[in-house]
């Protein structure tokens, strides 16, 4: 019975007191010991777990229940800032670390009486689209392909949020998308991901990569879930001054399937030759069900689209390199003692970053050098405009995109790799949505004739939240796609 | 020097904007905490931590835009500045590059009989660094971060002083200016102001020479110092056949010399770009009117009224509003009094009492209320001047009303016509010689009369009724 519980499902199950919190949360944890293989968390909060299990039964049997999150057993990417709770980002300067504060989108989740059973694994400071680039080393992808025995990668940066929810170690989890991190990772396991609007969502006492394109979103089962969950979330917070003034919406009440007089638009510059045939297929198949009911699907064009990611590969690690900065030894985190201040920044940086890390800040560094800034980061932004433009003008016209969320399925872990921007290529279909600070929704549509999830993307225009998840939810109760990975791990 | 050197001076003005809580955070800023005490999340730079603009340090940067008649940007932008060290826990600082909130302005400086007007440059709103403690342990260096993010505004001149008197006018005009708005409380002892000077010499009609940056002088005197040695030194250089590097250099006021710091090619590449954590700032004009409607008296126009309204000369206004709080005493004591007294008794008597007790105006052992009662009593010829200010010695050390002062010294002049005349009739029959003296044309002798009667009534005699009786009874 307590078994790919959705958050509806857990929620009505406690509701109908046909299991307690505590019960539930038992049966996570197990689980969760069960799955070591997969190294999906960093860290669990067994004891923290446990009493806010009975918290929420204690609440059910005086009929004081919060909300839908009320003893639903979530998971957090090792990113947020969780009180008491060890915080790495996955890197080993943070390795050290407890934050004495709680980031506002897992306070969030608290206040609506979540159980929070741990942290998850994740690329270094979300850097990375494998999950590989973690200290704790890679998250293993509950799917496995049907031609041989490879481990594959979960995808990333918010591996472990999306192998944790696949292999059903928590209800649903939260990661953050700063260039596809949540899109991409739910594609290679079949799941929802969404991440929203910049702005919609508070990025107080989240580990910053790149602070203008960060937004934290969830991985969920269900469209209904990532409704629920993305209202929890969301809302304004004085202490982002980038967080948007809008009032919250409430996007799972609202959830309306019909996609009738929609108009859709399909990018041309998406379409490629390289796309594997599978993903051509499942995407074609997506039209056709969008066609079917009743939506008006129209090609469009994004000009800019090709320009994106070097653009991307710019701003994200200029930003980094200066976020980083903070990370040196003095105040927290890793420290290695030297002789002088210099020496013990070198082997403290040099020591408590990876390769991928140190490779962006590099990069971040070089591109806002005297010399180089106009050439590198003031071309990239207005890059970034004018793709912002694009956009602009298509939704003029359509009120959602329809693409592939990635270029390929999940590959095996040790695939070899000799140029890090072949992995830079995963990001192509999802990196202009966050530099646009465009809402965009990975949604699972099916399995490629290796066994491998395949998931569609779409985006629409700013605070159109609740039209992705309605075209989603229409999405989703077509192609009723329910496969779930062996469970080879036990 | 030589004559036709020509020195070309530039300053940087580092002023701590008067704020209970800093530029991005609601940490407080009150000087002289136990270290790292006043120290927020977003302070020490935690993982996570974002800034929030201070709305009150905008109106403060604002209004001393508008003191110092600059151009008030309706957009700014804050950028970080990136470099590595103990004190900066974000790794970088933030504070405006290409568009600070403040533009072009200019003030004008007294420089004794003649006025120039100094260009501004600019001015912006950065944080400030922690401090770093050297002296704590033998091995290792301690940081406070209570100064960390307290909002500081950089006040950039154009190049237009041309000597170190120009240069200390122009410092303590801005300085006096953001006292006036209250913007800044200008204590250089405790750095919430400091100039960074940039200096060059070139000859008359020649281009600008090479500068060299004077860091952190913290009273006029180091100003005034470290651009004389400078000036010379840059000379000497030329004229021994070298060229001057540009470069950052150090006052020490020990040796009082400047050194080398550090040059140009060791310079920082501070990557300034704009923060992404924080959206350009967009000021609403009606809001900057309102400001600017709202802004008190500024120096020049208050000298002006001074002159005006009160008939006192330039140099006595000059001095009187060079100080806002001195101002305001000033108008205090002289409400509805004699205003000569009232300039006298403010900028003689209390400026020297000031002076020397070491005091500012605000911690004056006497205010302006106790001064007043002071002169009243000299208007209403109750005391005589001399016997004002033996009570004004005693009012500064003691928390006596002035009446009750007069009363136990027993300094309540005379001006009883009959009381004196008593007194006079005494030293006349005492003296018959000088009177026979005076009566045959010896009129000089009149003071020694006058000198004796006030022996006798121990100074108390009211002067001009004394002067009038003693006349009126020798000439007839």
């Amino acid at each position: 019975m307590i078994e790919n519980l959705t958050i509806e499902q857990t929620s009505k199950l406690l509701n109908d007191k046909q299991a307690s919190a505590l019960e539930i949360t038992d049966i996570y944890l197990k689980k969760i010991n069960t799955a070591k293989k997969l190294n999906c968390f960093i860290t669990v909060s067994e004891d923290k777990a446990i009493e806010a299990a009975k918290e929420t039964d204690e609440r059910i049997s005086k009929n004081k229940k919060i909300g839908f999150l009320d003893g639903v057993p979530l998971a957090y990417k090792d990113l947020f800032c969780t009180n008491d709770i060890l915080t790495t980002a996955s890197s080993k300067i943070l390795s050290n670390f407890t934050p004495t504060y709680e980031s506002t989108v897992t306070a969030n989740c608290k206040d609506q009486g979540a159980v929070v059973l741990g942290k998850l694994n994740c690329d270094e400071f979300a850097m990375g689209s494998t999950n590989k680039t973690s200290f704790y080393g890679p998250v293993i992808n509950p799917w496995k392909s049907i031609d041989n025995e490879d481990e594959l990668v979960p995808g990333g940066s918010s591996g472990g949020s999306a192998a944790s929810v696949a292999a059903d170690l928590c209800v649903a989890s939260l990661g953050t998308d700063t260039g596809g991190s949540i899109r991409q990772p739910a594609s290679f396991t079949g799941l929802v991901g969404l991440k929203p609007t910049y702005g919609r969502v508070s990025r107080w006492g989240t580990v910053a990569f790149a602070s203008s394109l960060d937004q934290a979103g969830p991985i969920a089962k269900t469209v209904e879930d990532a409704a629920i969950l993305l209202q929890t979330i969301s809302g304004h917070d004085n202490k982002d001054s980038t967080s948007s003034i809008r009032s919250n919406e409430n996007f799972y009440s609202n959830l309306d399937s019909s996609v009738k007089g929609l108009k859709i638009g399909v990018p041309k510059e998406y379409m490629s030759d390289d796309l594997p045939e599978e993903i051509q297929k499942f995407w074609n198949e997506g039209k056709k069900i969008l066609t079917e009911n009743g939506a008006e699907l129209t090609e469009v064009s994004l000009p800019s689209t090709k320009t994106a990611l070097p653009a991307y590969y710019i701003i994200a690690p200029a930003e980094a390199s200066s976020n980083l900065s903070r990370y040196d030894g003095v105040k927290y985190g890793l420290r290695v003692k030297e002789k002088s201040l210099t020496e013990m920044y070198e082997s403290t940086r040099s020591e408590g970053f990876g390769d991928e890390v140190k490779r962006r800040i590099m990069i971040g560094t070089y591109v806002l050098s005297s010399g180089y800034y106009d050439a590198y980061y003031i071309k990239a932004q207005k890059i970034r405009s004018i793709i912002k433009n694009d956009f602009d003008n298509v939704f003029k016209n359509v009120d959602a995109l329809f693409t592939p969320a990635t270029p390929n399925t999940a590959f095996p872990i040790n695939r070899e790799e000799t140029d890090p921007v072949q992995n830079y290529l995963n990001d192509i279909f999802t990196v202009p949505a966050n530099l646009a600070g465009l809402p965009a929704i990975s949604i699972p549509f099916g399995l490629d004739n290796s066994g491998l999830p395949i998931g569609m993307q779409l985006i629409t225009n700013s605070f159109q939240e609740q039209m992705l998840l309605n075209i989603s939810k229409n999405l989703q109760d077509t192609i009723n796609f329910n496969n779930r990975p062996t469970q080879w791990w036990k | 020097m030589s004559n036709n050197w020509q020195t070309v001076i530039g300053i940087e003005i580092h002023a701590q904007v008067n704020s209970k809580s800093k530029l991005f955070s609601s940490s407080s800023t009150g000087f002289g905490s136990a270290p790292n005490t006043q120290v927020s999340l977003v302070d020490a730079a935690m993982p996570g931590m974002l800034p929030v603009i201070n709305k009150f340090c905008i109106e403060q940067a604002v209004k001393s835009g508008l003191g110092l008649n600059a151009k008030i940007n309706s957009k700014s932008i804050f950028d970080r500045k990136n470099y590595f060290y103990q004190d900066l826990p974000q790794g970088y600082q933030i504070s405006q590059f290409k568009d600070p909130i403040v533009g072009e302005g200019s003030i004008e400086i007294d420089l004794g009989d003649e006025k120039k007007v100094i260009g501004i440059e600019r001015l912006h709103l950065e944080q400030d660094a922690g401090k770093s403690l050297h002296d704590q342990d033998p091995n290792l260096t301690f940081v406070d971060l209570n100064r960390s993010g307290i909002a500081l505004m950089e006040i950039v001149s154009k190049p237009d002083m041309a000597s170190p008197e120009e240069a200390v006018a122009y410092v303590k005009k801005v300085r006096t200016i953001l006292r006036y708005l209250d913007t800044c409380d200008g204590n250089m002892e405790q750095g919430s102001l400091r100039a960074d000077v940039n200096i060059s010499v070139r000859k008359e009609g020649d281009e600008l020479g090479t500068r060299c940056e004077i860091k952190n002088l913290n009273s006029f005197k180091h100003i005034n110092a470290a651009i004389n040695f400078e000036v010379d030194r840059q000379i000497k250089v030329i004229e021994g056949g070298d060229k001057i590097k540009q470069e950052t250099r150090l006052y020490d006021v020990t040796l009082d010399k400047t050194r080398s710091m550090r040059s140009k090619e060791d310079a920082h590449d501070y990557r300034y770009f704009p923060d992404p954590d924080l959206l350009p700032l967009k000021l609403n004009q009606s809001w900057i009117d309102d400001l600017k409607k709202d802004l008190p008296e500024l120096p020049d126009e208050k000298k002006a009224r001074f002159v005006e309204q009160y008939k006192i000369s330039d140099y006595d206004a000059e001095v009187l509003t060079s100080d806002r709080l001195t101002s305001e005493y000033f108008e205090k004591v002289a409400k509805n009094r004699n205003v000569k007294l009232a300039v006298s008794w403010v900028a003689s008597e209390l400026f020297a009492i000031l002076n020397k007790l070491n005091l500012t105006i605000e911690k004056s052992p006497v205010n302006s209320d106790q001064l007043g009662d002071l002169i009243d009593e000299i208007e209403n010829g109750i005391i005589s001047n001399r016997a004002a200010k033996e009570v004004f010695e005693e009012m500064c050390e003691s928390s006596k009303s002035v009446k009750e002062i007069i009363n136990d010294k027993g300094l309540v002049q005379i001006s009883d016509t009959t009381e004196i005349e008593k007194f006079i009739d005494q030293v006349l029959i005492e003296n018959p010689d000088n009177v026979q003296k005076y009566k045959e044309g010896k009129t000089k002798l009149l003071g020694f009369f006058i000198g004796e009667v006030m022996k006798a009534t121990k100074g108390k005699a009211n002067p001009g009724l004394l002067n009038q009786i003693v006349k009126k009874k020798l000439d007839n």
